[in-house]
């Protein structure tokens, strides 16, 4: 049996038809598209077309909207430090408890120098409160960074109506858009969203490239300064090959919108529901009417991710944890404690995600194994006795903690 | 995925003694707070001769987690209460043919499951005695905690005082960000401010690197003092340090005891090859005995 991969949050496999486009930019094309001769004239004009892919996509009014960066995290880190160098008399951030670490590690730092950081929290499905986050928008609030869907449960939140709020504040909006591009369509020209990040290697573009909207006029100052390379907002060579690739991934994107959120769905669905109906003590996480189409996290009681992850590896199936023990920080994951689920259920939280390639049979397989790798990790656990979880299991099992 | 040993994945996938011993009479309960995971040792002790005869686990946690908790019911089964009780986090690690450095408090976590087992056997209430803090340093697995209570027992100021106490950021350096966040804290508590300028304090240092080129006897002497400097820290982990040869500016070590086979040796040896040239001023290379070519052992048996 084939390897099944349900871990495309994390990354997706290269479309092959992204490779192919790709290829002639290393070998014939590699000229720099600032030359002027043959090995480059087809390059400048390969890199507009793929700007236009990504316009369209995203439903941009402009394609000079669209900055290409390396990743998600250069585009997140030179919004976020634009609105603060563009505005310094502003000293504060607005963003959410469960961003990506992207955001969240900068805005760390970024509280160490003084700025002052407010961090919405989420209620027990992942929903925000946007009458908390009405009543912090101020002239001293420089940028709101919200993400679009979250990573780990897929929850989209209400970003273009918290761009309204913000945009009637006079605040500027950003949203890390990495999980949502692609996966949902977006017509950003119809937002007040000023700034957005995506990234190609969750849309089967490769890793290293990334892109940054950035509306007509809103006020900015760029992180890379040199070349006058992307109109000398972002300086440094253009990494052609795979600007051309995201183009195409996002091309092909477009064409699967559909395909995504009926197909790529029904799979999702039926998964859930077969894991859900066939082992008992589990739930699904995150806000279930409101979500992304390819994403669905379960926390399984009483056991944790990594033992779970690893006897699905074994089984050949990827997928991934947001249990403490799978993260190099060993820190639980803040999306879990953020919707405060408790530990005992935290810690066994297993995020399934698919992608176009998957297919019903590969989860009808997950379906066969999955009980029997649950049933397997509760025989060993002290929160487990036989058929079910001990009498009050928390207190039945209190442990000293160092 | 956590690059874990074999052994590691045979204890996990096949684990050994897992569910309640029936009749136990020493149960221990214990978990780590840095990664939630706990643990249950139920042990079926003889009255007469304190002997384990069987000794089960129950773990809530990760896979690391659960082959330590199978392996030291592995290792304890058989023994007295008292040699049992000398089992340490070591031991349990070296079994499994090391974990990885963000994963050996898995083995922490089985030792004090056993000494609260113990204690419970005997009537005796067990306190636990090392607080865990987040690992800062995976070169040398130390955290958070442990840098904390060393910078104020020792009056720290630099990255570098960090280092000469603890080893932390004596590796690849990534970490003194955090290390200086820690010192930055623990001065601003002490009414004093951090300045990476500041003056090493008077650290555990040996000598100053000298002029003159060495001769080979005062670099094999020099070499061995600094080898005997770094031997308590060693020894304080479960393992050892000896010399073997030292041909021209390479010099052959033997690592011992827990440090053979552990996974940060080749970290370890950096280090100490670091402190040979901070203390004799020039350049000299540590390499393990095993990777000595043949023609220079046949001047080692010649030597003795």
């Amino acid at each position: 049996m084939r390897d099944i991969y349900l871990d495309n949050n994390a990354t997706t496999k290269v479309d092959r038809a992204v490779v192919d486009a790709m290829i002639p930019y290393f070998t014939e094309q590699f000229g720099n598209p600032s030359s002027i001769h043959r090995f480059a004239d087809g390059v400048a004009k390969a890199i507009k077309k793929a700007r236009s892919q990504v316009q369209e996509i995203l439903g941009a009014e402009h394609d000079s909207e669209v900055i290409f960066t390396s990743c998600g995290t250069e585009s997140d880190s030179t919004a976020i430090l634009s609105a603060l160098k563009c505005q310094p008399s502003r000293k504060e951030i607005i963003t959410t408890a469960v961003e990506h670490a992207a955001i969240l590690n900068l805005c760390d730092a970024l509280e160490k120098d003084g700025y002052t950081i407010h961090r919405l929290p989420v209620d027990r499905c992942g929903r925000l409160n946007l009458e908390a986050y009405k009543s912090m928008l101020s002239d001293n609030v420089a940028i709101v960074s919200v993400m679009w869907a979250n990573n780990e449960t897929g929850t989209i939140f209400p970003v273009e109506e918290m761009a309204e709020m913000a945009h009637a504040a006079g605040v500027m909006f950003h949203t890390d858009a990495v999980q949502a591009v692609g996966k949902i369509p977006m017509m950003l020209q119809d937002t007040k969203i000023d700034m957005l990040s995506l990234s190609g290697h969750k849309l089967h573009a490769p890793k290293g490239i990334g892109v940054l909207y950035l509306r007509r006029g809103t006020r900015f100052r760029p992180l890379l300064r040199g070349g006058h390379q992307e109109r000398g907002r972002r300086a440094g060579t253009e990494n052609t090959a795979s600007i051309v690739g995201l183009g195409k991934a996002c091309e092909l994107a477009l064409e699967h919108m559909e395909f995504e959120n009926t197909q790529v769905k029904a799979m999702r669905d039926r998964l859930e529901r077969g894991i859900v109906e066939q082992i008992p003590h589990c739930f699904v996480t995150g806000d279930l009417n409101n979500r992304l189409p390819n994403t669905t996290d379960i926390a399984f009681e009483y056991i944790e991710g990594e033992a779970i992850l690893m006897l699905l590896n074994k089984a050949g199936i990827a997928a991934s944890s947001g249990s403490a023990c799978t993260s190099g920080s060993l820190e639980p994951s803040h999306v879990m404690r953020a919707m405060q689920i408790p530990y005992t259920a935290a810690h066994g939280t297993i995020r399934f995600s698919f992608s176009r390639y998957n297919t019903m049979s590969e989860v009808d397989e997950v379906l066969k194994v999955m009980p029997d790798i649950v049933a397997s990790l509760r025989r060993l656990s002290p929160y487990w006795d036989g058929e079910g979880p001990v009498a009050n299991p928390e207190q039945a099992f209190q442990p000293t903690y160092a | 995925m956590w690059d874990y040993s074999d052994k590691v994945k045979e204890h996990f996938f096949n684990p050994k003694n897992a569910g309640a011993v029936a009749g136990a009479n020493a149960i221990g309960e214990v978990g780590s707070i840095s990664c939630g995971d706990a643990l249950r040792l139920t042990l079926l002790v003889n009255d007469k001769t304190e002997v384990i005869e069987d000794a089960g686990f129950q773990t809530f946690g990760c896979g690391s987690a659960i082959a330590s908790s199978s392996v030291l019911t592995e290792i304890i089964k058989g023994l007295t209460l008292d040699e049992a009780l000398k089992v340490t986090n070591q031991d349990i690690a070296k079994e499994l043919d090391g974990l990885p450095p963000e994963k050996m408090h898995c083995s922490v976590m089985g030792r004090e499951a056993l000494q609260a087992a113990v204690a419970n056997y005997r009537g005796e209430e067990w306190q636990d005695d090392h607080e865990e803090g987040a690992l800062v340093c995976k070169c040398f697995a130390i955290d958070a905690v442990m840098i904390e209570e060393m910078v104020w027992a020792n009056k720290l100021r630099t990255v570098e005082d960090v280092t000469n106490y603890t080893k932390a950021g004596g590796g690849c350096a990534a970490c003194h960000e955090d290390i200086e966040a820690i010192l930055e804290r623990v001065l601003r508590e002490r009414g004093e401010t951090f300045d990476p300028n500041a003056a090493p304090v008077e650290a555990p240092i040996l000598a100053v690197a000298e002029k003159k080129p060495l001769t080979n006897l005062q670099r094999i002497k020099k070499i061995e003092e600094v080898l005997n400097s770094l031997r308590p820290q060693l020894m304080a982990d479960g393992g050892d340090v000896e010399l073997v040869e030292v041909v021209g500016n390479t010099a052959y070590v033997n690592m011992t005891g827990a440090c053979s086979g552990c996974q940060m040796a080749s970290m370890t040896i950096a280090g100490i090859q670091q402190r040979l040239m901070e203390v004799l001023g020039e350049f000299i290379k540590v390499v393990p005995a095993s990777q000595m070519p043949k023609s220079e052992l046949v001047q080692v048996v010649a030597h003795a």
